[in-house]
């Protein structure tokens, strides 16, 4: 297929995005799907018990993470998004060591399942796989920035399965009393593992319901880098002004199986599936950027190639790293004098 | 030093850690313009303001959760639940979260939360205003449970637990917030969380316990006492971690141990201070470790002749004493 230069101005020029700040971004996506897939290889390959990753959700990710100011602003990711840590600044080598579970995993020393990101330097607040929990949080840290008068923003992210719990009303309600600064991204796969969203919610698009906690709710398609980064990037805004909440629905799509110990053909459609494919959040803006003249076809194999390097190297490093003692499994469980 | 009652002792203990320290915060429903359903906040939303004194909406995932993301960012949340019964509704964010955030960081993220609830028996609460709920925590690692019976401890315990680095479940007995009254010295003194305290001396017999019931079975230790049984009253103070010295010291003394706890008898500190003494001073002993508590019933029950039955109290404790002294 050719690729027709687009004309006119182009939409990321309206969002203050240069080509520098577009090709971060698709290198970012890039990069996760990269760490992403040798997570899988390793898992199949029998190196680590456990995979989740978020392949498809890449545009939400990084569009959204690359929407705020980093380093001041937190982020609390949840099991899928790889993409949130690594444009948060995490590298190849601490995404690998942490689903080899070595010692020297910096988000849990391999006391976590893998798609627990933690790192208080880039501000990444460390979850649980207890769906939902986060979303409390994101209110508490956002509690004391303003307390103290910070101009600092917290971003929440969970899934679709998360907007049916408990602590998810809980959490936005409490924000939105408070009109704190923070944001809700809400990743939309459509599933709750298997459960399709018709199962989970009798409305179509579940921003609606920011409206019962007084503060905008937003649907985007999540897999369109610059519809995200706009939402964000204006929800980001009015947080910082003193604006309170605003809660984002991605809708996306999962494009792999949930976690290692899933078979997704039992409940999702080969059809269904490939349509999706069609839409792969990476390639349409591959395409964009094609399309713009921002990327060419040697920038984009130079990427390919840097990428592929440095996910090879971090796999060696982390192979070659320590697992932890076994003793230290009794370590940490309350301050140590 | 002056005489106050164990509600004030938890008001002044707030107070002074609120004035003292800007990032110890308080999140609860009715604790500002109320002053609390117990009245241990009042006057603080007046004192530090509403920035610093949070009315809750009635959702307690929301205090708990909240407090832990507060203390994530380096505030000092003490969150108040207003019955420890409620605390079932936050279960999830202080086992799931707050009791695993340092071990799951592998040491690098703690979760400084203290979670604040009256509970307990024999004011008429029924089964969602009576509750023991201690047992549940005291079997999760990274909690700290504390459970003080004195206006003294009281203060110095909740000051010491808002001072440390980890999750607290601070539990107030809520029939010794007005009933019991004791000396606290003028200013700022901190009582150990994990340190025990012999309440009374005395050489047959040794009666560990907390709570209410150290006041019951300080009485009880009187009454025999004209008996000719020298009852040592053990107050563990805090039972998560448990103070094993001063407890197997005491029983090693005594070679008697009688165990009494409000917690159902099945599960509780009772069970984790019977095993101690069993397993490493066996040889001490002079006669079978016992527990005394209430019945393995779902909660105390309304109605006065029902709860008066479920309930501890100084004559059952008495009767106890006679008969492990005796044999």
């Amino acid at each position: 297929m050719t690729i027709k230069p687009s004309v006119g101005k182009a939409p990321h020029k309206d969002l203050g995005l240069s080509q520098d700040n577009l090709l971060e971004i698709y290198r970012l996506m890039r990069l996760s799907r990269a760490l992403s897939e040798r997570g899988w290889l390793l898992q199949r390959g029998g190196k680590t018990a456990f995979m989740v990753t978020g392949e498809g959700h890449e545009a939400v990710q990084v569009a959204s993470v690359c929407a705020m100011e980093r380093g001041r602003d937190t982020f609390l990711p949840y099991y899928r998004d790889i993409g949130v840590a690594v444009a948060a600044g995490m590298t190849a080598k601490d995404v690998l060591l942490h689903f080899l579970g070595r010692a020297a995993d910096g988000s849990t020393g391999g006391r976590q399942i893998p798609g627990h990101y933690f790192d208080p330097q880039l501000k990444i607040v460390s979850g649980s796989s207890v769906v939902a929990t986060q979303i409390p949080h994101a209110s508490g840290i956002a509690l004391a920035d303003k307390l103290r008068g910070e101009k600092a923003v917290t971003v929440c992210y969970f899934g679709d399965g998360a907007a049916s719990k408990g602590d998810f009303h809980e959490g936005l309600n409490f924000a939105g009393v408070h009109r704190l600064p923070v944001i809700f991204i809400c990743e939309n796969n459509g599933y709750a593992i298997s459960v399709p969203g018709r199962k989970q919610a009798a409305v179509k698009n579940l921003s609606v319901r920011a409206r019962g906690y007084g503060f905008p709710g937003v649907t985007v398609d999540g897999n369109d880098v610059l519809a995200v980064y706009r939402a964000v990037r204006q929800a980001a805004k009015r947080a910082r002004a003193g604006g309170g909440p605003t809660f984002i629905e991605a809708k996306t799509y999962r494009l792999t199986p949930h976690t290692s110990n899933d078979d997704p053909t039992r409940y999702r459609t080969k059809e269904e599936l490939e349509q999706w494919q069609r839409r792969d959040p990476i390639e349409r803006f591959k395409r964009y950027l094609s399309e713009w003249e921002l990327l060419d076809k040697a920038t984009d194999e130079r990427i390919g190639q840097e990428l592929s390097q440095a996910v090879n190297e971090a796999t060696r490093f982390a192979e070659a790293s320590p697992l932890p003692e076994p003793e230290s499994a009794l370590r940490h469980v309350y301050l140590e004098e | 030093m002056a005489e106050i009652n164990v509600l004030q002792a938890v008001h002044d203990a707030l107070e002074e850690e609120m004035a003292r320290d800007e990032r110890v915060i308080l999140l609860g429903e009715d604790i500002g313009v109320m002053g609390g359903v117990f009245h241990t906040t009042d006057g603080l939303l007046e004192k530090f303001g509403e920035a610093r004194v949070i009315d809750t909406p009635l959702a307690e995932a929301a205090i708990s959760g909240v407090a832990v993301g507060a203390s994530m960012n380096g505030l000092r949340p003490v969150a108040e639940f207003q019955f420890a019964d409620f605390l079932y509704s936050a279960v999830d964010q202080i086992i799931s979260e707050a009791a695993k955030m340092r071990y799951r960081t592998n040491g690098v993220q703690g979760c400084p939360v203290v979670f604040r609830a009256p509970y307990g028996g024999g004011s008429h609460g029924g089964p969602y205003h009576s509750q023991n709920v201690e047992g549940l925590f005291l079997g999760v690692p990274g909690l700290k449970v504390v459970t003080p019976a004195t206006p003294y401890d009281a203060k110095g315990l909740l000051k010491a637990a808002i001072r440390d680095e980890d999750p607290v479940i601070f539990l107030e007995h809520k029939k010794t917030y007005r009933l019991i009254k004791g000396e606290v010295p003028d200013g700022d003194y901190l009582v150990r969380i994990g340190e025990a305290e012999v309440k009374r001396p005395g050489k047959h017999l040794t009666v560990v316990t907390y709570g209410l019931m150290v006041h019951y079975c300080l009485e009880a230790a009187e009454i025999v006492a004209g008996e000719g049984i020298d009852v040592e009253v053990v107050d563990l103070r805090t039972i998560k971690p448990l103070d094993e010295e001063t407890v197997l010291g005491s029983v090693k003394k005594t070679s008697k141990a009688l165990i009494v706890y409000e917690d159902n008898l099945t599960g509780g500190a009772g069970a984790e201070v019977a095993a101690l003494i069993g397993q490493h001073i066996f040889e001490d002993l002079d006669g079978p470790v016992t527990r005394l508590a209430s019945p393995d019933i779902p909660s105390m029950p309304f109605a006065t002749p029902m709860e008066e039955f479920a309930m501890l109290d100084t004559p059952k404790i008495v009767t106890a004493i006679r008969d492990l002294a005796a044999y």
